[in-house]
């Protein structure tokens, strides 16, 4: 049943804690020595990107739910909090994080999933982790503890540096507290396994698309489409019975967004290569898993990054590297331009680059 | 208190030499249309915030690209400032142009360069209005989400700088949720690409940082937005009641019960009664407030949820629940609640629309502490509101002929602003800052949050080029006009000196 204010966990192993004094004061002694940190949670996600040179600041210590009601759709959580127990308070409201972010672990902490900005096969329906965030409050190069955005669904004032740190690997400042926009799960969730060749599959995914038919993920692999429905009984019957195939195994979601299901055992580098909505097969170097409905593809493959980043261009989309240490360049390189910007921007905000320097780009 | 710009607290502006600038635009840019003609250059003084009227300098309107980056390398070099205008429909000033300003007028780039239904997305000059893109994607039964009230007339290029939002928030999102790419020109007229095709881009999130901008950080030369299949059906529930604390409980009832509107509207009684006499849509003028609740998707659903919806309305104390019986009926319903603006207009000389938004839970506090204003201050006001996603439109009755009141309005919706951010909300849900709630941003921003903003401009626009004195105060502006309310016994920034 859904009411009233939850302020804090029932199931906490650790006791809530707000240790942003301690972290802006490590913060300000980083700044003062000139010393690079290196942002941890619960380590992940810490394959992503390049190696980080700097002293560990933990933020784990700094946790708990700070505030959630249910009927306003928005949670207040503290960025050490274990992204499971945001889960499972979302889940006793019968609601949920929309979009759905890998854990890839059950050490993730919520800074961690912001910070990554990786989202889920809900993505393409509902939208990435950025598209969920409210407002945030962030420890600045600067040596100051902020306030951007807020608890409201709409919020125009001033820039919006909230969603900026969404997928910016900590590397423009220290979050320390994030509220983000929830919603009510479906009432009713079937998945369906249909056979059928690549090519026909995203081909109907393209037709499906433009009608309004209650697909929240789909898949490709072992030559079958796989296709989640969400939303009341009747569309969700319907579209069942239009579509056939088999039922599905409820975990299956879950082992596709953990990487648990086999196809991610391969041992060759795993490569992930965001596309544009209808982009036909590729014929790519290696083996395929085809997610967002063909937005995203995962690929295991040993070939060169450029390779494999010129099949990606060329469709308009880009490709990263999912495991460490194979490139020096795990994140697509930046047009000059953009690079500068980046750059720029890094010194705004960051002056004395102390935040996981080089985590994204050398440059940054 | 005036908004214009002031160089005394907002900055010392170039000195530009009026003459000499035209005429390296002439030699430049031949084929360039420039207004330099005072009779000329008065269309373009205001925005939709007509109250405030600057006489730009200059306006150009570049037909191609390359004049405007032309237009923007010139001005760079010079030393000009640049304020971007897409439709002119704003209503924070936002486009409020500069005396010693060019003023770019982005109103010509308005085709339409490619609709995709494959790819559910269409690519677009800045200048096309918001529904001529529903209108060309509407063949393949799909459409784009966000619906500002003034979408007939507002261009897509303004609806990215404002991150405008519509009624169809909550279910659908806001500008920054239904974009792809943004092609920009920065200051210096160097283009660059912003977010992708796909779903993601490498690097930090700059579309999400420009939009909503402003115009501070770079012109917006082309938009690609996503576009969604058109829901199958929509309901309209009405729902009277006497209280409008009553109509504030049915909406957290509603979204407890699992259900996320495509639409959900309050309208308090000075309201409906406006838009009943403008539009007779059918609204009970007895009531307290009324709640219009649409329901969109896949018909069986929607069925569904109209009974849920009534259940909990009528639970929740609604002395009349009505359905809009057909499509005819529907349209008049939303009729009315697009045209509130428009109707109070009819029963007021002037008035002034406020963007607050809160925590819903806290509406009927505000709604008291707006009706405790309103009688402090000696004008009426209305208030509609966008109750799914808890953005307040209170409109301040006034008449701008009888001197004092406008003064007296703008001291009032400050109050309300301040208000808003009191409760843990914001002083501007969709309207944007502008020139119109520059002073507001200090009661909602400290002066370390407002230097770190500056600091994200100066990293775009290093020589403060691109529409200054908008969006973001400067400390200066905020410890002479920012709330001099003293708190605690402490102004504001008394680190600053006060002129």
């Amino acid at each position: 049943m859904i009411g009233g204010t939850i302020s804090r966990l029932l199931h906490s192993h650790q006791p809530d804690q707000d240790q942003s004094q301690a972290l802006l004061e490590r913060v300000n002694q980083a700044i003062a020595d000139r010393t690079p940190l290196r942002i941890q949670g619960g380590g992940s996600k810490a394959f992503l990107g390049r190696p980080v040179q700097g002293e560990t600041l933990d933020t784990r210590g700094h946790r708990g739910i700070v505030s959630y009601d249910p009927t306003e759709l928005v949670i207040t959580v503290r960025a050490g909090t274990p992204l499971i127990e945001l889960d499972r308070a979302l889940d006793e409201a019968g609601q949920m994080l929309a979009c759905e972010p890998p854990r890839l672990g059950e050490h993730a902490t919520v800074g961690g999933m912001i910070g990554a900005g990786l989202s889920g096969p809900r993505r393409p329906w509902s939208g990435s982790v950025r598209d969920f965030v409210l407002g945030s409050r962030v420890i600045t190069g600067h040596g100051k503890h902020l306030r951007f955005g807020g608890e409201v669904m709409k919020n125009v004032a001033g820039y919006d540096l909230s969603r900026l740190m969404a997928g910016s690997f900590g590397c423009l400042g220290l979050l320390t507290e994030v509220s983000l926009k929830v919603l009510p799960k479906p009432r009713l969730t079937r998945n369906l396994r249909i056979e059928m060749d690549l090519e026909r599959a995203l081909l109907n995914l393209c037709e499906w698309g433009q009608q309004p038919v209650p697909i929240t993920a789909a898949s490709y692999e072992g030559g079958a489409l796989h296709l989640r429905l969400e939303g009341g009984e009747g569309s969700v019957n319907a579209a069942c019975d239009r579509f056939g195939g088999e039922e599905l195994a409820l975990g299956y979601w879950d082992d596709l967004n953990e990487q648990r299901l086999a196809f991610f055992q391969d041992p060759r580098p795993l490569w992930r290569l965001s596309l544009p909505n209808a982009t036909p097969p590729l014929a790519l170097p290696g083996e395929q898993l085809i997610d967002w409905g063909g937005a995203q593809r995962w690929l295991k493959s040993d070939a060169e990054a450029t390779v494999i980043r010129a099949i990606a261009s060329e469709v308009g989309g880009h490709a990263t590297c999912f495991s460490a240490a194979v490139v020096d360049s795990p994140f697509q390189p930046l047009a000059a331009p953009l690079l500068r910007y980046h750059r720029q921007l890094k010194a705004a905000l960051d002056p004395h680059g102390i935040f996981n320097p080089g985590r994204m780009y050398a440059e940054v | 208190m005036n908004i214009l710009y002031d160089e005394r607290v907002d900055g010392a502006l170039p000195k530009v030499d009026k003459a000499a600038l035209l005429a390296e635009l002439q030699t430049q840019l031949p084929d360039l249309e420039i207004l330099h003609r005072g009779e000329d250059l008065r269309p373009y003084e205001c925005d939709g915030l007509s109250a405030y009227r600057t006489t730009p300098m200059l306006v150009v309107l570049p037909e191609r690209i390359e004049q405007v980056e032309a237009i923007l390398k010139l001005c760079h070099a010079r030393g000009v400032p640049v304020v971007a205008r897409g439709a002119g429909t704003g209503l924070s000033g936002g486009a409020l142009p500069l005396e010693q300003g060019v003023l770019l007028a982005m109103a010509r780039f308005n085709k339409i360069l490619e609709v995709d239904p494959q790819g559910r997305c269409a690519r677009v000059q800045p200048g096309v209005r918001n529904l001529a893109i529903s209108q060309a994607a509407a063949p393949f039964d799909l459409y784009y989400a966000p619906d500002p009230s003034s979408q007939i007339a507002c261009s897509i290029g303004g609806n990215v700088a404002e991150n405008a939002g519509g009624v169809h928030c909550l279910k659908y999102g806001l500008t920054v949720h239904n974009l792809l790419k943004v092609e920009i020109l920065t200051v210096e007229g160097e283009r660059m690409t912003l977010g992708s095709d796909a779903l993601d881009a490498p690097g930090f999130d700059l579309l999400a940082l420009f939009t909503g901008s402003e115009g501070m950080l770079g012109v917006v030369t082309e938009v690609t937005v996503k576009l969604l299949p058109k829901p199958q059906v929509a309901k309209v529930l009405l729902a009277s009641f006497d209280s409008v604390e009553k109509a504030g409980r049915a909406v957290g009832d509603i979204i407890a019960a699992g259900i996320i509107p495509g639409g959900l509207e309050m309208m308090d009684n000075l309201s409906i009664r406006a838009a009943e006499d403008f539009i007779r849509a059918g609204y009970p003028v007895e009531a307290e407030a009324i709640l219009l609740c649409e329901l969109d998707g896949v018909e069986a659903d929607v069925r569904d949820d109209v009974e849920r919806v009534r259940q909990v309305l009528e639970q929740a104390g609604a002395t009349e629940v009505r359905l809009a019986k057909d499509e005819a009926e529907r349209v008049r319903f939303w009729a009315g609640r697009k045209n509130a603006f428009p109707a109070v207009g009819r029963i007021s000389p002037d008035y002034y629309c406020m963007d607050g938004t809160i925590p819903r839970r806290e509406l009927p506090g505000v709604l008291k502490g707006i009706a405790d204003l309103s009688a402090e201050y000696d004008l009426r006001v209305a208030n509609v509101f966008h109750a799914g996603d808890g953005n307040m439109h209170p409109l301040i009755l006034f008449d701008a002929n009888t001197p004092g009141e406008l003064e007296r309005a703008e001291a009032l919706g400050g109050k309300i602003l301040e208000l808003c951010v009191k409760v843990g909300g914001s002083i501007t849900g969709e309207h944007g800052v502008g020139r119109e709630k520059i002073n507001q941003m200090c009661a909602q921003f400290n002066a370390d949050e407002l230097t770190t903003f500056h600091a994200v401009k100066a990293a775009f626009d290093p020589s403060g080029l691109l529409n200054p004195g908008k969006n973001i105060p400067t400390l200066h502006r905020c410890a002479e006009f920012g709330g001099m309310h003293v708190h605690g016994g402490q102004l504001p920034f008394p680190e600053l000196e006060r002129f």
